[in-house]
């Protein structure tokens, strides 16, 4: 589904990610894991297109297109979603009207007319009992005076709606307490589907507990320095990332 | 009959319009009102226009704008008008008793207030000069001082007509004012409505003041209005622009509150060649407050200028100012903010912000706030931002899917909205929502209707936030 061979990227003459090579199957969690500046969150960035990073080597190829030649909003909708670390505020326009706004672009992308409004609420509301999500959040503006936890539930409630083939989580655990975490798992545990894949960036293995990857990566330096199942984050988390920068050293 | 047509110089033209119809102009007025046009024409004789030289018109030029040929309605449009062809304002739910002025002289459409009986008037201030000399006499040119103000000045001298409001005490007026000025003319005019409200004490209006051009002629409007609330007197005022790319709007308001006052007045700027909004605040009783809020779409070459003082005469008082522009193509803006803070106000808590976007690399702002503080005990705070649009929320809206373009209106929209969602009639906001949204797809251009009519129905777009509660 996706597929990274050689991803360099810099910012401003800085080389973040040096060489990504990474293989996402339909029906995987891919777990990405590393120290604090290491390039997690650009590799997140850069696939869901934003432009502020220069590509310089390499390729991204989803469902075997060529995501580097497509717009932000041509990735989204071909099935590519980013739940943020911190989300944006949208003063003045409530969750209904922003995810209505792009269900319907979406959907025009795809060639189909807009989603009739009954249908539309009647899946509003499936999603939002599906991730046990009080009413009154949909009539707020998007994430304005939301608390940290609010933010990151509204994330996977637009992950719910638009229903991605990829969903790329960046630090979605961060700021968060116990209870919301499981809320927030739990709602990415009842999306896993056998055609759709995800992507969890964490700094912990506190969210893996909750959301057992498959396959869990090390990015150290801009490159992934290791793979494994899910016993590698359990390992991490015993030793520290002092394990393995010692071990590449 | 029609005034002079000048080509050359309208100072002059005016000085001697003044001189030929002085006796008319003052003939049902009291002594006391026709000795200060004398006063307030000699201001304008020895100012004259102000031009970019004075500080506060450094970045507002009415040179261009003066230089037209315009007619000077000094008496009222004798045709005979039908308002309601010209003009019907369609904001559903909306109930007000609407006063009309055509070129700045009022229009009687035979409506009678609800709570007349309790004694409250809305009436042309040209009746008001005769039936209620007391009233005139007391407050008539008491807030607006023109010694500085050469186009006060010029307006007080030919203040002839407007709208007159006045609520006694202890009244709670329930029907919305709703203030209409249109200018419709075959002709380039030069006008100069005056108003005068009177909120009496613990009494309450609502009051919209739209300002329309029906026609794409040239105008000048020079418009003065003036408001005073007694104690506990709650205003909540609007000023809806929507005028014409060749028309100048100077609309200047000496709001003077007493003691427990409280005014709220939001100025939304939807079109407008060149507009000059100047809201004068005085806090001149303890435990005043006051809202001065705004809002402002310009583009092409617009230029939108706001200057907000607010005097701080008096102990305990408030006051809360936020402008908020957007500025496309070659639209400038100015906005001046001057907070004054005398020395018996202590515990004075000021606060001041204008924000603007600028969406091209043409459209240009000035923003200058100014603090002048004499007492020690005091919460001042003030800020300006210039900015483009976030480019961490566009790349938020556009990883959802939505396009590049209605991401920016969305943005646009959700920069105004803070400003929107004050404003506290239900029914008006939604209208002004759905009046903004329009004007940021480009779809309002000049209505050829008042700026709450608009024919053109919501047109089927990809991008739509509607408020409708679903």
């Amino acid at each position: 589904m996706l597929s990274i061979k050689n991803l360099r990227v810099s910012i401003n003459g800085k080389e973040i990610l040096r060489g990504i090579n990474l293989e996402v199957r339909p029906g995987e969690v891919h777990a990405i894991m590393g120290p604090n500046g290491t390039g997690k969150s650009t590799l997140a960035s850069v696939i869901a297109g934003r432009d502020i990073y220069d590509i310089t080597e390499g390729e991204i190829l989803f469902k075997g297109k060529n995501l580097l030649d497509m717009a932000i909003e041509e990735r989204a909708s071909e099935g590519i979603f980013l739940g943020f670390q911190y989300p944006v505020e949208i003063p003045g326009v409530s969750i209904t009207n922003f995810m209505r706004t792009a269900v319907n672009e979406q959907r025009k992308y795809r060639g189909l007319d807009p989603m009739p409004a009954n249908e539309f609420l009647a899946k509003m509301e499936e999603k939002k009992q599906l991730l046990e999500i009080q009413a009154k959040l949909a009539n707020r503006s998007v994430n304005e005076g939301f608390s940290g936890g609010e933010k990151k539930k509204n994330e996977i409630f637009q992950m719910a709606m638009l229903e991605p083939s990829l969903a790329i989580l960046d630090e979605t655990d961060s700021g968060l307490d116990i209870d919301a975490l499981k809320i927030v798992a739990a709602g990415v545990n009842k999306l896993r589907k056998a055609d759709n894949a995800f992507l969890v960036i964490t700094h912990y293995q506190r969210l893996l507990e909750y959301i057992v990857p498959d396959i869990v990566h090390v990015l150290y330096d801009g490159r992934i320095v290791r793979s494994g199942g899910k016993e590698l984050a359990v390992e991490l988390e015993e030793k520290g990332y002092e394990w393995i920068k010692a071990e590449i050293a | 009959m029609e005034g002079i047509t000048t080509t050359y110089n309208v100072k002059d033209t005016l000085l001697k319009l003044f001189d030929d119809n002085v006796a008319r102009i003052s003939s049902n007025n009291p002594v006391e009102i026709a000795e200060m046009r004398q006063k307030a024409i000699a201001v304008f004789a020895q100012k004259g226009f102000p031009n970019t030289k004075l500080e506060k018109w450094r970045n507002t030029d009415l040179s261009k704008v003066l230089n037209h040929d315009f007619t000077f309605p000094l008496k009222a449009d004798t045709r005979n008008v039908d308002i309601e062809k010209i003009f019907r304002c369609d904001v559903p739910g909306f109930n007000t008793y609407m006063v009309a002025q055509l070129n700045g002289w009022f229009i009687d459409r035979g409506e009678i207030l609800s709570q007349a009986a309790k004694g409250v008037v809305v009436c042309s201030l040209a009746e008001a000069f005769t039936k209620y000399p007391d009233l005139i006499k007391t407050h008539f040119g008491k807030y607006a001082p023109f010694a500085d103000n050469a186009l006060t000045a010029l307006n007080t001298a030919f203040a002839q007509d407007g709208v007159f409001i006045y609520v006694p005490d202890n009244v709670e007026v329930t029907e919305t004012i709703q203030m209409v000025n249109l200018i419709h003319s075959d002709d380039g005019v030069f006008v100069q409505p005056r108003n005068l409200v009177i909120v009496g004490k613990n009494s309450s209006l609502r009051l919209v003041q739209c300002d329309d051009s029906v026609d794409d002629q040239v105008g000048f409007i020079n418009s003065v209005t003036e408001v005073v609330l007694a104690e506990n007197g709650i205003l909540d005022h609007y000023k809806l622009q929507n005028k014409n790319d060749r028309s100048a709007l100077i609309n200047s308001i000496y709001f003077h509150l007493e003691a427990g006052a409280n005014l709220s007045t939001n100025a939304i700027s939807l079109n407008g060649g060149l507009i000059r909004n100047e809201a004068n605040v005085l806090l001149n009783g303890r435990g005043a407050h006051a809202d001065i809020l705004g809002v402002y779409l310009m583009d092409r070459n617009q230029h939108i200028d706001n200057q907000v003082f607010v005097d701080h005469a008096m102990p305990d008082c408030t006051s809360n100012e936020m402008f908020k522009g957007i500025l496309d193509d070659h639209a400038s803006g100015v906005f001046n903010g001057h907070i004054l803070v005398r020395q018996d106000a202590q515990r004075t808590n000021a606060y001041q912000n204008n924000k603007n976007i600028l969406i091209s690399d043409k459209a240009v702002i000035d923003t200058k706030p100014f603090l002048e503080i004499y007492a020690d005990d005091v919460k001042c705070s003030h800020g300006a931002t210039v900015g483009q649009l976030d480019s961490e929320a566009m790349f938020y809206l556009r990883s959802r899917g939505i396009g590049m373009e209605n991401a920016r209106m969305l943005l646009m929209y959700a920069f105004a909205a803070e400003i929107i969602n004050k404003i506290s009639i239900p029914q008006l906001q939604l209208r002004i929502d759905d009046l903004v949204k329009k004007r940021l797809r480009g779809e309002l251009s000049v209505c050829d209707q008042c700026v709450l009519h608009c024919n053109s129905r919501e047109q089927k777009v990809a991008f739509e936030i509607d408020m409708s509660k679903i």
